[in-house]
């Protein structure tokens, strides 16, 4: 298997582990500690550079013009309109990634020669940056909304595919053994043992391609769409407004939190162990 | 249902190109409802044995048939327990049990549940996943799936080596009774001499390596077995001796 998709899916894994046995109580009062770590270091470095004479109209991005235009921003109607039209855009494009890469990242992962076969064009195509596709989506796709969903696709369908075939050849033989022995068919064997077993793996594919996919989303939307929160910081930036530039992209980081805690709640659901 | 063993040999493909020799003409005739105790010490090669038979891995030479047919692969009419608990931690101890059922769509068997459940100890636990039992219930939910099936060859892997000795003698006698009744033809994977001695009608001695069949005992005694008689002495005299024996051979080289 590659290394690197292992390499990401242990420091998921990682990740939720450093934060296991804490009560919720104490991460929280370490989180905010960190924010306002963050807070000052942003404060320091934008006084540092931005009082400086000549860099007057750049005070915008300092944090207390940031937050008060966040403020803003949230009573907003466009913003949430935005933000709808981001979300899904996101969830079209993973959506597009998992019905055709789950099925295959079982199907390569269930047989070894496919897996030596599809090996070489696969990692040269997920090295291909997912952005670089965009004149040709822009040539191939009628509107930009579909152009968007293909490049979000494209960026997504690697992780999914390469995390499920992960999953897939990690399967405990003990238990392919005994289900082969119990007169399982091949097909029997994906529905009963496969993919019951990939589940966690393919949570954590789902959490990395919507990491990707938030990533992805904004310099896509600085196509020619007229939504979405990169649409948003394209518009703050062309009519100079840079505390609502700040704002959207403090808005952008914590919205893709929220996500993300959403699907890893879900992901413990499943934490059992499954080795 | 009969089962030959024709010059069984078994080669692990070891890295680096070379390969391990692990059986070596391997002959046997297992015959209808034998409950045959294959004996030898930790690491000789027992449950690669019990693999080849269950179908589970390919023999690198020679031939296992059963009522003549050559096995080409695992069916359910040779039902295994392996060494390891192997239970699905996403299905609860009932589904567990009935996953070969239901694979197989035999409803009657399904309907046994309750009886295999209350035979092994397990009331009370159907709903319960394998991450809340212990090892020893894990390995009383396989046997419980493995009997479910009504299988006409069970092969054990050490099923009792994880059970504690209440466990074990229950389990023990609760077997053989199940074999009385249903009488299949068991093939039962031990390295204890005093299980193998209560339990089977014959003992096959391997060891040695790469590992062959050194000595078959018959034991012609009536179930339940007693443990203090002389008669269960003599045997046990008799493999231990044998042992030795193995062990004071030089290897060849
Ligand atoms: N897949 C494998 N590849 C290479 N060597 C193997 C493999 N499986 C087993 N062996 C080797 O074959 C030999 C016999 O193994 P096996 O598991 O059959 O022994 P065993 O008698 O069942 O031992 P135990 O009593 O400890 O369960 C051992 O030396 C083991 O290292
Ligand atoms: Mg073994």
């Amino acid at each position: 298997m590659d290394l690197t998709e292992k390499t990401l899916f242990e420091n998921t894994k990682n990740s939720d582990l450093i934060l296991q046995g804490k009560s919720l109580a104490t991460r929280m009062m370490w989180g905010i500690l960190g924010t306002l770590v963050f807070i000052v270091i942003w404060s320091v470095i934008g006084y540092g550079l931005f009082t400086r004479p000549g860099y007057e109209q750049f005070t915008g991005f300092l944090p207390v013009p940031t937050l008060e235009s966040l403020y803003h921003l949230v009573l907003d109607k466009a913003f949430w309109v935005s933000v709808a039209s981001s979300i899904r855009r996101v969830i079209v494009g993973i959506l597009i990634a998992f019905l055709l890469g789950l099925p295959f990242g079982l199907i390569i992962g269930f047989y070894k020669k496919l897996r030596m076969i599809t090996y070489p064009p696969i990692q040269f195509l997920r090295m291909i940056s997912p952005l670089s596709w965009m004149p040709i989506a822009l040539l191939v796709f009628a509107s930009f909304e579909s152009a968007i969903y293909f490049l979000i696709t494209m960026a997504t369908i690697w992780p999914i595919m390469l995390n499920t075939t992960l999953g897939v050849s990690r399967v405990n033989t003990q238990w392919i053994n005994m289900a082969r022995s119990q007169g399982a068919s091949n097909s029997q064997l994906i529905y009963h043992i496969v993919i019951p077993a990939s589940i966690p793996h393919i949570l954590v594919s789902l959490r990395l391609a919507l990491g990707i996919a938030w990533i992805v989303l904004v310099p896509a939307e600085f196509l020619g769409v007229t939504s979405g929160l990169g649409y948003l910081i394209n518009d703050a930036r062309d009519t100079l407004e840079y505390d609502r530039l700040m704002a959207i992209l403090i808005a952008i980081g914590i919205i893709g939190f929220i996500i993300d805690s959403g699907i890893k709640s879900i992901q413990n659901l499943f934490s059992w162990s499954w080795s | 249902m009969t089962i030959t063993i024709e010059k069984m040999c078994k080669s692990y493909q070891l890295p680096a190109g070379k390969s391990l020799k692990v059986l070596e003409d391997i002959s046997l005739t297992i015959n209808d409802g034998d409950f045959v105790m294959i004996l030898g010490e930790s690491g000789c090669g027992k449950s690669t044995f019990l693999n080849l038979l269950a179908g589970l891995l390919p023999l690198t030479s020679g031939d296992v048939s059963v009522n003549g047919g050559s096995i080409d692969g695992p069916h359910p009419s040779r039902s295994i327990i392996f060494q390891q608990p192997s239970l699905l931690p996403w299905l609860n101890v009932e589904d567990n049990i009935t996953f070969g059922c239901k694979l197989r769509k035999e409803h009657n068997n399904i309907k046994q549940i309750g009886q295999l459940i209350r035979i092994m100890g397990l009331s009370g636990f159907e709903k319960v996943y394998p991450s809340e039992i212990s090892v020893g219930m894990a390995q009383r939910v396989c046997i419980a799936r493995a009997l479910i099936g009504h299988p006409e060859i069970l092969l054990l892997d050490e099923p009792f080596t994880s059970l504690d000795t209440f466990n074990r003698t229950h389990l023990q006698q609760e077997l053989i009774d199940f074999w009385q009744i249903e009488s299949f033809t068991a093939v039962f994977v031990t390295h204890d001499i005093d299980e193998a001695i209560l339990m089977g009608n014959r003992i096959v001695l391997l060891g040695e390596r790469p590992c062959h069949v050194v000595e078959i005992f018959d034991i012609d005694m009536n179930y339940p077995r007693d443990i203090a008689s002389p008669q269960f002495f003599d045997i046990r005299t008799k493999i231990l001796r044998k042992f030795k024996d193995i062990l004071l051979t030089p290897p060849e080289f």
